[in-house]
């Protein structure tokens, strides 16, 4: 069925091609079922409001050798992680790697509060992701450091080019034919508003890496390694596209 | 960790139709499921939902393996007296969830 839907766009003519125009940038909230639009709206009926507590929890919980909390050093999330999510994936000029949020905060659980790092997809990371990134509700994104231009580079290159068995690439989809149907479901912009996301197809919270990875192995491809430079090049990418959107974590997704 | 969120109006004018609202964190692991080693998931779901006001049962709903995970319930009640409303969550392995929330009506 799938496989069907995916011949029928592809052979229809395309409707855009290219980049999609400044002011027809927007995010996918608008095109889901006015109840999904009202679930994610109210903090009382999104689920991903769970994820959001236990990571205040986490926030203020003492963590490995250095027997700090995030508390500790950063005080109340409310004021020092404001905008913050807005403006990841960020250039770390101590190591010169560009890191997305949930490297970032692995970076001070290891470095910082002496603790193991936690696992991609691991429940306590996408709490204190969720947690973290719902201080930048209503931040437009904005990523304008310079020294991240080579990641950006990368990612445009990785979203541009074919891949897979399907031959195809990410552009095809979301830049030449967002709007339209591929099976059940609407091809969005793909814009990295509303990440972590509550997906009711995953009956959980996931990160943007997680949504990359069901993208690619939609198109037959092999999924990147989670934590991979590449799928960080790619968030880059996703940002810088989607800039002046507004942050809209933790979202809601079918 | 088991939470619920509750949304109760917190005034109300006696005869008021009020909505209660209320979410509660749970996978309702449905038993049907197949983990990476091939083994079955056990069956791990919420049974039943009461909400019990100044004691009396206004309220009460049975699950199955068919609902989704983090179930979200909304219904409405009479505000007829100040009071409170308890919810209780019980399920599969002992899982029990009590909560509270007081209403003034006037
Ligand atoms: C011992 C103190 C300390 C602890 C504990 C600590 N951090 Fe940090 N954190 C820092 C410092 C210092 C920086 C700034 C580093 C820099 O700019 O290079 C930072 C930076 C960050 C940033 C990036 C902020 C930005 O503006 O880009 C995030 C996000 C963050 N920390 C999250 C966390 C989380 C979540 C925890 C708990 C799991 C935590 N931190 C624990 C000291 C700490
Ligand atoms: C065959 C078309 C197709 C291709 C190719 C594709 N995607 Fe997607 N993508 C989708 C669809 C459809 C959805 C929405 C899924 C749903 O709601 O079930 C989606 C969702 C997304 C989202 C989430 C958007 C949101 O609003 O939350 C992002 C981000 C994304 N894709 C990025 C990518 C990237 C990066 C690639 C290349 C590695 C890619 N996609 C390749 C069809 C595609």
């Amino acid at each position: 069925m799938r496989a069907l839907a995916l011949a029928l766009l592809l052979v229809a003519p395309l409707a855009q091609a290219g980049e999609i125009p400044a002011a027809e940038r927007r995010s996918d909230t608008v095109t889901m079922s006015a109840e999904l639009r009202a679930m994610q709206a109210d903090d009382m009926a999104n689920p991903a409001s769970f994820w959001a507590l236990d990571g205040q929890t986490l926030w203020d919980a003492k963590a490995g050798t250095s027997g700090k909390s995030c508390a500790d050093c950063h005080g109340d999330a409310q004021a020092s992680m404001k905008g913050v999510a807005a403006r990841y994936p960020a250039f770390d000029g101590a190591t010169g790697r560009v890191l997305d949020l949930e490297a970032r905060i692995n970076q001070c659980r290891t470095d910082r509060q002496g603790a193991p790092p936690l696992a991609m997809e691991s429940r306590e990371l996408l709490d204190l992701t969720t947690y973290v990134g719902l201080q930048s509700r209503g931040a437009p994104i904005s990523s304008s450091d310079p020294r991240l231009a080579p990641a950006i580079e990368t990612g445009r290159q990785l979203f541009s080019a074919r891949q897979g068995q399907l031959n195809l690439s990410c552009a095809i989809c979301h830049d030449d034919n967002w709007g339209r149907k591929l099976g059940g479901a609407t091809v969005p912009q793909a814009h990295p508003t509303g990440y972590p996301i509550y997906r009711l197809e995953w009956q959980s919270v996931g990160s943007l890496q997680r949504r990359l990875r069901n993208c690619m192995v939609g198109m037959r491809a092999e999924p990147y390694p989670f934590g991979s430079d590449a799928y960080i090049a790619l968030e880059a990418f996703l940002m810088f596209r989607a800039k002046g959107l507004p942050m809209e974590t933790p979202a809601v997704r079918p | 960790m088991a939470r619920a969120l509750i949304n109760v109006p917190p005034k109300a004018k006696v005869g008021d139709i009020i909505e209660i609202k209320t979410l509660v964190s749970h996978p309702m692991e449905t038993g049907y499921r197949v983990g990476l080693g091939g083994e079955i998931l056990p069956r791990n779901i919420i049974q039943t939902f009461t909400c019990a006001y100044n004691g009396e049962e206004i309220y009460r709903a049975e699950f199955s393996p068919a609902v989704a995970a983090n179930p979200y319930l909304a219904f409405h009640t009479l505000a007829m007296e100040t009071g409170t409303l308890e919810f209780r969550w019980t399920g599969d392995n002992d899982f029990l969830l009590v909560e509270t929330a007081s209403i003034t009506v006037e």
